[in-house]
């Protein structure tokens, strides 16, 4: 089981323009503790959703299923930024932000595959997964819904003066739904704890940037509700825990919303069914080969923390390791029982 | 263990495709993410990228071959330090892709409704009620009880500010529900009670504030959402649907919804069409709801507050010329009313007349009417229309035989047919004529006054139904 499909380009356009935008280039510096929890986490993901892709590509995946490669370094930068308590929710591409929160592979694996043990007991498939215990609330497949949702988890948390934080992520996409800006509008005005993360892959679908938004910095979509925003390499774990930390205070401190809009890219299509014609070839390949999130802190932890190569292949292991239970749990974990068609409708 | 590499599906429906060609060959090394091959579908051409590491050591498969089924072994990969030879010859017998089985599981015969079916729940099979029995409505109120006059609006704002001195976690949200006191003043004087941080007023952004409501109750809160009219929160029904109605299915069971939308819905007087339609039957098809729609004061104050209590999302839909109707209600601490349950508004033994929310001002004029000519009717108050007190409707149409639909929603997929459906499946054989409904006009709601009038549903209407089911 060596392979997953991968949509790529049929017909190649012009070049794009390498590398990503980069927000102002502040390099704090991890230690070598923080280097491999990040290496680690972010491998997680990356050997999860080729996992995934794998298994879709034999059909034990189905319906839709949106793939995480390429934006790691997001979700586990924020990660490493927040508290405990802290809430994360999410739009459809989401399993990446499940791992992070330590949700088990397992569990959403086989909630993939549409199993009992999934975290949903099968019942929601891959943009629709929570888990309350981790502080995770989904996981929605309706773009940008989760904006005004995640709002809603602030508002809890100011009501309930929990010092918890809301980690409200959505895409370039979503960016442009009316409710955001109903949300932002709220979020200011009550000086509500959340932080907005735009994952700013460069396509919405197949759309770019370019060709679906009149303002294309994001961080600045807040402007007209005083809501301070940053841009940050989402490609570089330390610029974004840097960056999240620094929002996420802002927002604990009782300041209100913060915009981050991480500059990343996803390697994969939009979805499993994406014939990528909308982008080249080599504007992939570039991405993966000069701003791979992974390699990157790779390259640290080999380099300046003169890591053996042998230790990072133990890691490897592990983690495929971890991957791979994930993957016969949820191909031989059964499927739900008939009966739970009629279960969980009301409580 | 050598690797088989199988033909991968790349869209929910692809049975086979074309193998264009190899960008591999055998001996090569590859790592993780380098790309093997290129496949062709019929919408487009996609690359197979290697998961594992290892050495190509047999290409099964030849470039160019068509028609390749999915999950066919087209590769193997020999894994690290794995001699390619022993790999390559354990081609031949290599195992069946351990896919296979669970790859398609049979299906399992899953639209069958399980025996324990939630009550209120369509009937799966026909005459199942032969014994049905009604709700007794009468309980909930103890003998001896007193009764005070009051009007529907002061009802509804007296079980909102109970439930908010109950628990903590009830607040109110809304247009102008703080300052303003209410756009219909039904949350008058919550303000001065519990102060602006449980009753909100927000801006005019109905997706905007339904969606942080919501999720303000999967956080644990319970949110009283008004909405100044129904009419607006079709700004917001994603959120009521998609969000609220369906997260906890969604979440195997996890992620409960407790929240209450409520405000005025329906016809009020001369608004037009975009502030008069009546929303039960588009809340009464979703699965996830619970949909109330009072008439009397009594129950309007009984049923707010057991949908407040409720853990999961209500739909209450008021009525804005029923919010200054006067009705007695019980002078008790806690009264609360069963949501799910009809009430029985009069007894009678001709004809069963089924409605709820205003459409019950028609059906008991009506009943006074037809009184007077000998027809004693049975006036059945629905009060919630999901889950549906099939039951009581059922036990009286077999005492009956004939029974008379009534809402002011339109006829096509209304409430009153699905009444009727039902009574069709459960009680087919007590029928002595079919089932008649009275609704309200398929058309937009207009603005003239005549003409509105000849759009609603009219007690005549109501009278004369009864008496054609009667052969009267």
């Amino acid at each position: 089981m060596a392979a997953a499909a991968r949509k790529s380009a049929g017909a190649a356009s012009k070049p794009a323009k390498s590398g990503a935008r980069r927000g102002p280039k502040n390099t704090p510096s991890f230690n070598k503790e923080e280097e491999l929890h990040a290496y680690r986490e972010m491998l997680l993901i990356r050997r999860f959703e080729e996992k995934s892709g794998q298994m879709y590509g034999m059909g034990l995946i189905g319906g839709f299923c949106h793939l995480y490669i390429g934006q790691e370094a997001v979700v586990v930068g924020m990660q490493m930024a927040s508290k405990d308590g802290d809430q994360v929710i999410t739009g459809y591409r989401d399993h990446g932000h499940m791992l992070v929160t330590g949700m088990d592979p397992k569990g959403v694996l086989a909630e993939l595959t549409g199993r009992r043990g999934g975290y949903s007991r099968g019942k929601g498939g891959s943009m629709h997964m929570f888990s309350k215990e981790k502080h995770f609330y989904g996981g929605h497949g309706i773009v940008g819904a989760q904006v005004s949702l995640g709002t809603g988890l602030a508002f809890a948390n100011r009501y309930r003066e929990n010092g918890s934080v809301s980690l409200t992520y959505f895409g370039d996409g979503a960016a442009n739904q009316g409710q955001v800006y109903e949300s932002f509008n709220m979020a200011a005005l009550w000086k509500l704890p959340v932080v907005y993360v735009i994952e700013n892959n460069r396509y919405a679908m197949g759309t770019s940037v370019s060709r679906a938004a009149a303002q294309t910095d994001f961080s600045k979509r807040g402007l007209s509700f005083n809501i301070p925003g940053e841009q940050v390499d989402g490609m570089d774990v330390r610029a974004v825990r840097e960056a999240g930390a620094r929002a996420i205070e802002h927002a604990r401190s009782g300041e209100g919303p913060f915009i981050l809009e991480m500059l990343t890219y996803r390697y994969r299509g939009h979805s499993m069914s994406d014939p990528a014609k909308y982008r080249t070839k080599d504007e992939v390949t570039r991405m993966r080969e000069e701003q791979d999130p992974i390699e990157q802190v790779r390259r640290r932890l080999l380099g300046e923390w003169s890591l053996a190569e042998d230790e990072l292949k133990a890691i490897d292991g592990e983690i495929r390791k971890i991957v791979n239970e994930a993957a016969d749990f949820a191909t031989n974990d059964p499927e739900p029982d008939p009966s739970e068609l009629w279960t969980d409708i009301l409580l | 263990m050598p690797i088989d590499v199988l033909m991968p599906a790349l869209s929910p429906t692809m049975e086979q495709g074309k193998l264009a060609k190899w960008l591999k060959k055998e001996g090569d090394s590859v790592k993780s993410g380098d790309i093997l091959a290129e496949i062709e579908t019929d919408k487009a051409t996609m690359e197979i990228e290697a998961v594992d590491e290892g050495v190509l050591a047999k290409i099964l498969v030849d470039d160019g071959a068509e028609n390749v089924a999915v999950n066919t072994p087209i590769a193997i990969i020999a894994a690290e330090g794995e001699d390619v030879a022993s790999a390559a010859a354990g081609a031949s017998s290599a195992p069946a892709p351990a896919a296979e089985p669970s790859a398609e599981p049979a299906p399992e015969p899953a639209a069958e409704p399980p025996p324990e079916a939630p009550p209120g729940s369509a009937p799966a099979s026909p005459a199942i009620a032969r014994s049905a029995s009604a709700y007794d409505a009468g309980s909930e109120v103890p003998e001896g009880t007193e009764m005070v006059e009051q009007t529907v609006r002061e009802a509804l704002r007296d079980a909102m500010a109970e439930e908010m001195r109950r628990e903590e976690s009830v607040y109110v949200i809304g247009e102008e529900v703080a300052e303003y006191q209410g756009a219909y003043k039904v949350t008058q004087g919550l303000l001065q009670e519990f102060g602006a941080r449980r009753v909100v007023d927000t801006p005019i952004t109905e997706h905007g504030f339904t969606g942080l409501a919501v999720g303000s109750a999967f956080a644990g809160l319970r949110p009283i959402v008004e909405f100044m009219t129904f009419n607006f929160a079709m700004q917001a029904i994603d959120q009521i649907i998609n969000s609220a109605a369906k997260t906890l299915y969604m979440s195997g069971g996890q992620l409960g919804c407790p929240i209450v939308f409520r405000g005025p819905n329906g016809a009020a007087s001369r608004v037009a069409a975009q502030h008069s339609h009546d929303y039960a039957a588009w809340y009464s098809n979703v699965p996830g709801l619970k949909v109330v729609m009072p008439y009397t004061a009594a129950d309007a104050k009984g049923l707010l507050k057991s949908a407040i209590r409720d853990p999961n999302p209500v739909i209450f839909l008021e009525n804005e010329i029923l919010y200054g109707q006067t009705f007695p209600v019980p002078k008790l601490d806690d009264f609360t009313v069963p949501i799910g349950k009809a009430r029985i508004h009069r007894q009678g033994d001709d004809v069963t007349i089924v409605s709820f929310g205003i459409g019950m001002t028609y059906a008991v004029k009506a009943a006074e009417e037809l009184a007077k000519e000998g027809i004693e009717a049975e006036v059945i108050d629905l009060r919630t229309i999901r889950p549906m007190d099939t039951e009581t409707v059922i036990a009286s149409v077999i005492k009956t035989g004939r029974c008379v639909a009534v809402e002011e929603g339109f006829p096509q997929s209304g409430v009153t047919a699905e009444i009727a459906m039902r009574i069709m499946e459960a009680a087919f054989d007590y029928l002595d004529a079919p089932v008649v409904r009275v609704t309200g006009k398929d058309v937009p709601m207009p603005y003239a006054a005549n003409l509105e009038k000849l759009a609603l549903p009219t007690v005549a209407e109501v009278v004369q139904a009864a008496k054609a089911v009667c052969y009267k």
